[in-house]
């Protein structure tokens, strides 16, 4: 039904599509699978008509088509199901399904027609819990989610429906009901690209599992023929490359900077840990399993409800970022455009957000610390939004270095940058812990976890679930990531 | 002492798309309205106890009248707000609005004077919506330069009040049916179509969407721009039947008429004070009329009781900032809603998309 060959596609002059080809029929699941960066997305995003490929031809029902807008490929047929919704929360779930193409009758709105519709359309789901009159907000993420796939269904004959990370947002029990919405799906003949990190899912729900890497399609599988070890395998089955430093000596980890004992808030459960100076702590695990809200949580943003926790000796629980980094703790979050730095404003200005902030001094000289991070600009007058995404970071990283910290906490330390300025903020972590500071790294690229830490924390459902250490496999890891501490992936769900 | 029943305070039919039969005290149409109804019972009995008299014809039909001019600058504000966008040159609008009609009223007929000044009306807003949306200009500053504007042709072109009301005319500002003042059934009549448009139509349907979440509205294929255009064209309307309406009161054209009595942020006060949100998306006209009547009962209180005007303009503060704080607490039926993505610290609320897909290239 649905046929791409040799999609290629870069971005500015990256190339992130290797000639991928992918063909689904009607009714079946298939599992596009593979790490953060492997161009799932990009892949989807090409199929929806949000991207041109470079290369590359879809075909749809024997048709040769080229979409250069969404809206295109919905017409189509082909409707993407984002992780976050494009749903009005204060708006009704009828008018929501119908937004744009609201039913008229003599002038006005057929209110009565729209919610005819869509309950029919949620019937033929099963979804009957839904009242078309009921606004988005009140519904839960799970019934969200249905509405949004019930929009798509109500805009075009949908055949093809790409859902990224659908369960992503849900709790355990909202899982099954989604698994069950799914095989409706396909049982009516729509041909269903499922995305997804969650072996388990992939197993229990797809025909046919697609494996990418680094933009290159590396296995096509059977899901009935194979098995979780083998995925796993295609998806991490790389030479393990050695660009990053050099891992700390026994001697120069030194004493504990931050502990962590039994804390948690509504997302968290049970933490406990250890920062010592001179160490790089990474922490690994799936979306959603609270790598973020663990970091936010040792730096006030989101604070512990209760616990214990002291840092360089001192007990302290941080209620907010400004008692967290009055006690020396600093955050490098995930989201540097949003939280990380004042866009509009100058290098200089930037640099020195935190200290003015937090120590009241008006003027230092910055010159010294934009070496350290090697930063390279136009001056320290030059706007940060006209960096490059590593130069950004790198200003981000001499902010927190300006107030002296003693512990760094980084959330996703290379998103977005490129290769080069990637290594460059490699090796200054590795310097700045070989300095004396605790260092704890969150990252959903497992190779640049691995090969930073000197020992791996893992998480999953707000809990830590093991620890590994120092250049363990990525294997391991996933197992431990996907709750999966021994074997069988079959079958159960949640 | 004359009881009138205060039937005149009952809502105007509040619809509740949610129809499951209970009315929602956490709603702040409902809110508003009880609000309303609550300042016109506590200030009956403080007038009275005060020795004055206050739920009496002349009262009451005062209300009726003070609410007017208010009402459908508000009306027309609520329109521009829920679509996410502001009007701010209103009171110049209206102001100018009273010197064409007196003008053209006083050399010609009645009838073109009112179709010249709805003309004027929709072209000021043509132009306010053109240059949000095309000149791609924040409404706040967009709207605010276009007050400018008209200000200086206003301070430019006239020094006092000028042209005249036939008689004809200003019957729409003083006749009445009963106590019920005619021009009120021209709000009531402003109001109805605007609620129409609002909740009855399919642009109607686009302004909360455009003003919910303009990113999703454009991806389920509305035309966000023209949405806004129109909204900012029925605003300027509204406000030029204001105009209509004070020029027959005042019996010619004022320079002041709508900068004095502050009708730019007034109306913002009785659109937001009825439960429209701000950033748009959200609320509507009738929240709106129980705004506006809230504030022309306090007002009317006030005056009876002859409370000096710094008193009255602290009341009528806290009562806007303690009803935005009510409306801005977390519902109760939120709870249904878990956050979108367990890792992440912030949420937003409802289904705003933000950058699809996280996934990094290189």
């Amino acid at each position: 039904m649905l046929t791409m060959s040799s999609v290629s596609k870069s971005f500015l002059g990256a190339r992130v599509l290797h000639g991928v080809s992918l063909d689904l029929e009607p009714g079946e699941v298939h599992a596009l699978v593979g790490e953060n960066g492997a161009g799932k997305s990009t892949l989807m995003k090409v199929l929806a008509g949000e991207y041109t490929p470079d290369e590359g031809t879809i075909t749809l029902d024997g048709t040769p088509r080229a979409f250069s807008h969404p809206v295109q490929a919905q017409a189509a047929g082909i409707a993407l199901i984002h992780q976050e919704f494009a749903l009005l929360p204060h708006r009704t779930v009828a008018e929501n399904v119908f937004l744009g193409r609201e039913p008229v009758r003599r002038g006005l709105v057929d209110r009565r027609a729209m919610e005819r519709r869509t309950a029919e359309l949620l019937a033929e789901l099963d979804e009957t819990g839904i009242d078309p009159r009921m606004q988005v907000r009140e519904l839960s993420v799970a019934r969200q989610q249905t509405v949004e796939i019930v929009k798509a269904l109500a805009a075009s004959d949908v055949r093809v429906l790409v859902m990224d990370e659908p369960t992503a947002p849900l709790a355990d029990h909202e899982v099954e009901l989604l698994y069950a919405l799914v095989r409706r799906l396909a049982a009516r003949g729509i041909g269903i690209l499922y995305i997804s990190h969650r072996l388990r899912e992939v197993f229990d729900l797809s025909r046919r599992i697609t494996v990418l890497k680094d933009g290159r399609k590396v296995a096509a599988l059977t899901t009935a023929e194979t098995t979780p070890d083998e995925v796993v395998r295609a998806m991490v089955g790389r030479e393990l490359r050695s660009y990053y430093p050099p891992r700390a000596e026994p001697g120069e980890i030194g004493e504990p900077l931050l502990t962590v004992t039994d804390a948690g808030n509504e997302r968290l459960t049970g933490i406990g840990l250890t920062l010592r100076a001179g160490e790089i702590t990474g922490v690994a695990g799936l979306q959603g399993s609270g790598r973020t809200s663990l970091v936010r949580a040792l730096f006030g943003a989101a604070p512990f409800t209760h616990g214990r926790m002291t840092v360089t000796g001192r007990t302290l629980l941080p209620g907010s970022p400004r008692q967290a980094i009055r006690g020396g703790i600093a955050l490098v979050t995930e989201d540097r455009k949003a939280e990380g730095l004042a866009l509009r404003q100058s290098v200089r200005d930037n640099a020195l957000l935190v200290t003015r902030a937090v120590s009241g001094v008006g003027t230092r000289e910055v010159g010294g610390l934009l070496e350290r991070v090697a930063l390279r600009s136009r001056g320290q007058g030059q706007e940060v939004r006209y960096l490059s995404g590593g130069n950004q970071q790198k200003v981000v990283i001499a902010k927190w270095l300006a107030a002296r910290p003693r512990v760094l906490l980084f959330d996703e330390p290379t998103r977005g940058v490129d290769v080069g300025a990637k290594s460059a903020i490699h090796t200054l972590v590795r310097e700045l812990a070989r300095e004396g500071l605790a260092v704890l790294i969150v990252s959903s690229e497992l190779p640049e976890l691995i090969g930073m830490s000197d020992r791996i924390l893992v998480m999953a459902d707000g809990a830590l679930v093991g620890e590994l250490p120092a250049g363990a496999a990525e294997e391991d890891v996933m197992r431990l990531a996907t709750g999966d501490t021994a074997g069988p992936y079959e079958g159960s769900a949640a | 002492m004359t009881a009138v029943p205060s039937g005149s305070a009952a809502p105007v039919a509040t619809h509740r798309p949610h129809a499951l039969g209970r009315v929602r005290l956490g709603d702040p149409v409902v809110a508003v309205w009880l609000a309303a109804l609550a300042v016109t019972l506590v200030g009956w009995i403080v007038v009275v106890m005060d020795g004055g008299e206050f739920m009496t014809r002349s009262t009451v039909t005062g209300i009726l009248q003070n609410s007017v001019a208010l009402g459908l600058v508000a009306v027309g504000q609520s329109v521009v707000i829920l679509t996410g966008s502001l009007d701010l040159s209103v009171a110049y609008l209206v102001s100018l609005g009273t010197l064409v009609a007196a003008e053209m009223m006083e050399s010609g007929s009645v009838l073109t004077a009112v179709l010249a000044v709805l003309a004027l009306s929709a072209a000021v807003g043509l132009a306010n919506g053109l240059i949000v949306t095309g000149l791609k200009v924040n409404a706040f500053i967009a709207t605010l330069g276009m007050a400018f504007i008209l200000r200086g042709y206003i301070e430019d072109t006239y020094t006092g009040p000028a042209g005249h009301v036939p008689a004809s005319f200003r019957r729409l500002g003083y006749d009445r049916i009963g106590f019920v003042p005619v021009s009120v059934l021209l709000l009531l009549a402003v109001a109805v179509v605007a609620w129409l448009i609002t909740r009855r139509t399919r642009v109607g349907h686009h302004m909360y969407a455009t003003g919910g979440d303009e990113h999703a509205a454009r991806l389920s294929g509305v035309r966000t721009g023209r949405t806004v255009v129109l909204a900012h064209v029925l605003c300027s309307l509204c406000v030029g039947a204001a105009a209509l309406f004070l020029a027959a009161r005042l019996g010619a054209g004022a320079p002041w008429a709508g900068t004095d009595a502050r009708y730019d942020l007034e109306s913002i006060a009785a659109v937001v004070l009825g439960g429209t949100a701000l950033a748009g998306g959200r609320g509507g006209v009738t929240g709106t009329l129980g705004g506006v009547l809230v504030l022309s009962v306090l007002d009317s209180i006030f005056n009876q009781l002859s409370v000096d005007p710094f008193f009255k303009n602290v009341v009528r503060g806290v009562v806007i900032i303690a009803a935005v704080a009510l409306y801005a607490r977390p519902r109760s039926d939120r709870a249904a809603g878990r956050p979108r993505r367990a890792g992440r610290g912030r949420v937003k609320p409802g289904g705003a998309p933000g950058l699809p897909g996280q996934e990094q290239s290189a």
